[in-house]
């Protein structure tokens, strides 16, 4: 089966079929970059980009996403230049341990596309500034922080979005 | 040398792992590719009690390459930590015990013949419920970490029935679970006779001793490589079954072998804090001076491990009481072993103080700061915690209020940590061009440890802190402490320090010093202690009973501040895992199955994003020079004393409701609240 992550396609021989695409990328690409943090779906440490959209790739079968484009943490930024998200963290101490991180991010980036196309929260009334600190928060809760990171979070990705 | 009147310590510097952290690049345990590498799943124990009489596997599973348990593991030395002697007797004394470990080539094959494997257990009646009045708790000689479970000062008796004004109240705080981000996880290889691990832990040095003892191994054959850690929060202090277990598994089938564990096993086999029942009695005058309190705590451990939670020793240490009695209770339950949670008996120690206290300040009607200042007559920066917190908090415009659906209120307390520091190594190399290397066993969970390490030994050898290269999570380096009890910036700095010292002393006559503070640390001063305010504003939904907490913010005395962009990630870190303690946390007990039933991130609730709204902390920034060379408190722990109570304290102060028995759950909160207008 092949796999097309961070622009280059890989091909993989004898991967179980119950492999997740979380351990597919971990355990066979050597990307770790995508935590295993539940293995549940519970707390988006392992949040990668499929097609431009963050999923928890803990609950996605490897084998059922031949034809997609995985973008991982790895795959944002260019080495030198990082993701204006990544910088964002950077610049606000949006992380402790780091564990999380790179699923924070990736979320991040994806939340960033869907305020991009109008897409509304739960938090959501009509007229809402779809990028205020509550619709930040309420749209990166699926991303757990135990060290609780969050408070520099907010401002990490509002310098992303050019706020 | 060069000289440089830029200081480094206390600027703000960036992480030094932040680039590589954010991009994936950095390693933790369970990411180190290995040739011919397997995956150890654990079969744990479905029964709190009982014997494993056999286990039974199906030779048709594929991949698989062993399955061990007591009747075929090798066997191992009898380790000091009872939980470490994995497979080694058929007793089972919790559910969730390590009962067996199947190895096999794939994670898939790993997990699904753990599936398949056959116990056969004679389970035996369980007895897992903690109460206050159980017949078998005891007063143990010691509680966590070494103190005297029992204190007695005064006539607390006298003083109490003979007090104008009294509190006698009980508080309750729940089995809380530390659930950093990154579940426990070792990757453990044979090289000859040295055993590799990389392992997910606080304190490199320790895991080599304890895991190498356990295999009959001096600890210099033992390379524990912890270069970056996902949180550990007091769960990674010692080694767990999972280092263990890789070991024997590799020994075994001579293959690397990785286990990383389930989210589900860090209620289990990790360590948790333990449920406390505190009853706290308070006796003061008209004007709030106190003149007694007795604060007694039941808690519960396991049948492994005698480890009591250490709730009311706080109590000696906050303010100064004539009469005082502080005691323990501990209840052995077949339940796992409680161990290390941030701050250890303060945490829930200073909700059961804090809040009785701020029963006594409504008794009275004195203001809640002012109580505390009237009661704390030789402890200056606690004062000023108090009044500048106050200040900055805008404390005196407290009134509280309703807002449509949303009553609105305020709350204070106190918080205190001791300042401590404990024996390590250093050694600094000097590489030529006013480059240094400085290497110490230390880890960095998230701390800034790597960062503030550099930082003083930049200061010390006078030189920017592009010019130190900094060495630490791996135990081939000098021996460090644990990244525990907020002492590792305090003990790693000072062997940092001296070694550095030495080095310049000797005047470019060598290249190379090390320093062991041992004898050091011996003489440091006892008995001192970070200390803080905390202040919260919070808004409860009399339709849903929800509790939003609008503002919280800290105030604390940490001496000096090493760096204070990752001392205000710590404080605020800290502060948000007492929201969670007074808000979303605990583990509910199935007495039925003898386990937490909500054993994961959807059930077990720790705040998210949304439930941080405005918050922030500051400080003294006050050295305290007598202490240590850099003259700094740990920082790691005192943000979760504290401020659990002043949330609870503003719940009250919101609602008129005392929620003695945390968390503060939407349903213990509605019956009692008006109805909606």
């Amino acid at each position: 089966m092949r796999l097309t992550v961070n622009g280059a396609q890989h091909h993989l021989v004898g991967l179980d079929p119950r492999t997740t695409l979380l351990d597919a990328l971990r355990e066979r690409l050597h990307l770790t970059g995508a935590k295993n943090g539940c293995d549940h779906g519970q707390c988006g440490a392992c949040t990668v980009l499929l097609d431009g959209r963050r999923v928890n790739s803990c609950l996605i079968l490897a084998i059922t996403q031949q034809d997609a484009e995985i973008t991982t943490v790895e795959g944002l930024g260019h080495k030198g230049e990082p993701h204006p998200v990544q910088q964002g963290f950077l610049d606000h101490d949006g992380f402790q341990c780091g564990y999380c991180t790179p699923g924070q991010i990736c979320s991040a980036v994806g939340m960033l596309d869907e305020v991009g196309k109008g897409w509304p929260s739960a938090a959501t009334s009509d007229g809402d500034d779809l990028l205020s600190d509550a619709e930040i928060r309420e749209r990166m809760s699926g991303n757990l922080c135990r060290c609780a990171a969050y408070p520099n979070m907010v401002p990490a990705i509002r310098q992303a979005a050019g706020r | 040398m060069t000289s440089t009147s830029a200081r480094a310590v206390g600027s703000p510097l960036a992480r030094l792992e932040g680039p590589a952290k954010v991009s994936g690049a950095a390693r933790y345990a369970a990411e180190y590719p290995q040739d011919h590498l397997a995956y150890g799943w654990i079969v744990a124990s479905p029964v709190a009690r009982g014997r494993l009489d056999a286990v039974l596997t199906d030779p048709a599973e594929e991949d698989v390459l062993a399955v061990l348990w007591h009747g075929n593991a090798p066997e191992l030395e009898k380790p000091d930590d009872p939980e470490l002697a994995v497979l080694q007797s058929d007793e089972i004394r919790y559910r969730g015990q390590p009962l067996a470990l199947v190895i096999a080539t794939s994670i898939e094959a790993a997990r699904r013949a753990a599936q398949a494997v056959q116990l056969e257990i004679t389970a035996e009646d369980h007895d897992v419920e903690l109460r206050a009045d159980h017949p078998d708790r005891y007063t143990p000689e010691t509680v966590v970490p070494d103190a005297p479970a029992t204190s007695d000062t005064g006539d607390v008796d006298a003083a109490l029935a003979g007090a104008p004004v009294t509190i006698d109240v009980v508080y309750e705080t729940p089995a809380l679970h530390n659930n950093p981000m990154e579940p426990h996880a070792t990757i453990a290889r044979w090289d000859g006779q040295d055993l590799i691990l990389y392992d997910s832990n606080q304190h490199p040095s320790g895991i080599a001793e304890t895991v190498g003892a356990i295999f009959g191994l001096p600890a210099e054959r033992v390379h524990v490589v912890t270069e970056h850690v996902g949180g550990g929060f007091g769960s990674k202090g010692s080694a767990r079954p999972n280092a263990v277990l890789a070991a024997l598994g590799s020994l075994v089938t001579g293959r690397p072998v990785q286990i990383a564990l389930p989210r589900q096993a860090m209620f289990s086999m990790v360590g948790h804090r333990a449920p406390t029942v505190q009853r706290i009695r308070v006796g003061a005058t008209r004007d709030g001076i106190l003149t007694a309190i007795d604060h007694q705590t039941c808690t519960q451990s396991s049948r492994l491990f005698e480890f009591v939670e250490s709730a009311s020793v706080v109590t000696r240490e906050v303010y100064p009481v004539p009469n005082l009695r502080t005691g323990h209770q501990v209840v052995r339950l077949d339940m796992p072993t409680p161990r290390w949670m941030r701050a250890p008996g303060e945490a829930p120690g200073m909700v059961g103080l804090e809040c009785a206290l701020d029963e006594l300040a409504a008794e009275l009607g004195v203001d809640p700061v002012e109580l505390r200042v009237r009661n704390s007559p030789e402890n200056p920066r606690y004062v000023e915690c108090l009044r500048s917190g106050a200040e900055r908090f805008g404390w005196s415009e407290r009134d509280r209020r309703t807002d449509g659906e949303w009553l609105i209120g305020f709350g204070m307390a106190g918080a205190t940590y001791p300042a401590q520091a404990m024996p390590s190594t250093a050694r600094v190399r000097a590489l030529g061009n006013d480059e240094y290397e400085v290497a110490i066993a230390a880890a960095d969970l998230g701390t800034g440890a790597r960062t503030i390490l550099t930082q003083i030994a930049a200061d010390e050898l006078g030189v920017p802190v592009e010019q130190i290269h900094i060495r630490i999570g791996n135990s081939t380096l000098p021996q460090a402490s644990v990244a525990g009890g907020s002492s590792g910036s305090a003990s790693w700095g000072w062997a940092v320090t001296g070694a550095c010292r030495e080095l310049r002393a000797a005047g470019g006559s060598t290249e190379e010093a090390t320093f062991d503070t041992t004898a050091l640390v011996q003489q440091q001063k006892e008995g001192r202690h970070a200390s803080g305010a905390h202040f919260a504003e919070v808004r409860v939904s009399t339709v849903t009973g929800e509790v939003r907490v609008s503002r919280l913010f800290g105030m604390f005395d940490g001496g000096r501040i090493l760096n204070p962009r990752t001392a205000r990630s710590q404080f605020l870190g800290g502060m948000i895992m007492g929201m969670g303690m007074a808000l979303h946390e605990e583990g509910v007990l199935d007495p039925a199955q003898g386990t937490w039933v909500n054993h994961d991130l959807a059930e077990y609730h720790i705040p998210t994003h949304a439930d941080v709204e405005w918050i922030d902390a500051a400080w003294l920034d006050a050295p305290e020079s007598d202490l240590n060379p850099m003259g700094s408190k740990g920082i790691g722990e005192i943000g979760i004393v504290g401020s659990p109570a002043a949330i609870l304290n503003a719940i009250w102060h919101a609602t008129g409701v005392r929620i003695r028995s945390l968390p503060a759950r939407l349903d213990k909160l509605l019956p009692a609240l008006p109805s909606p207008r």
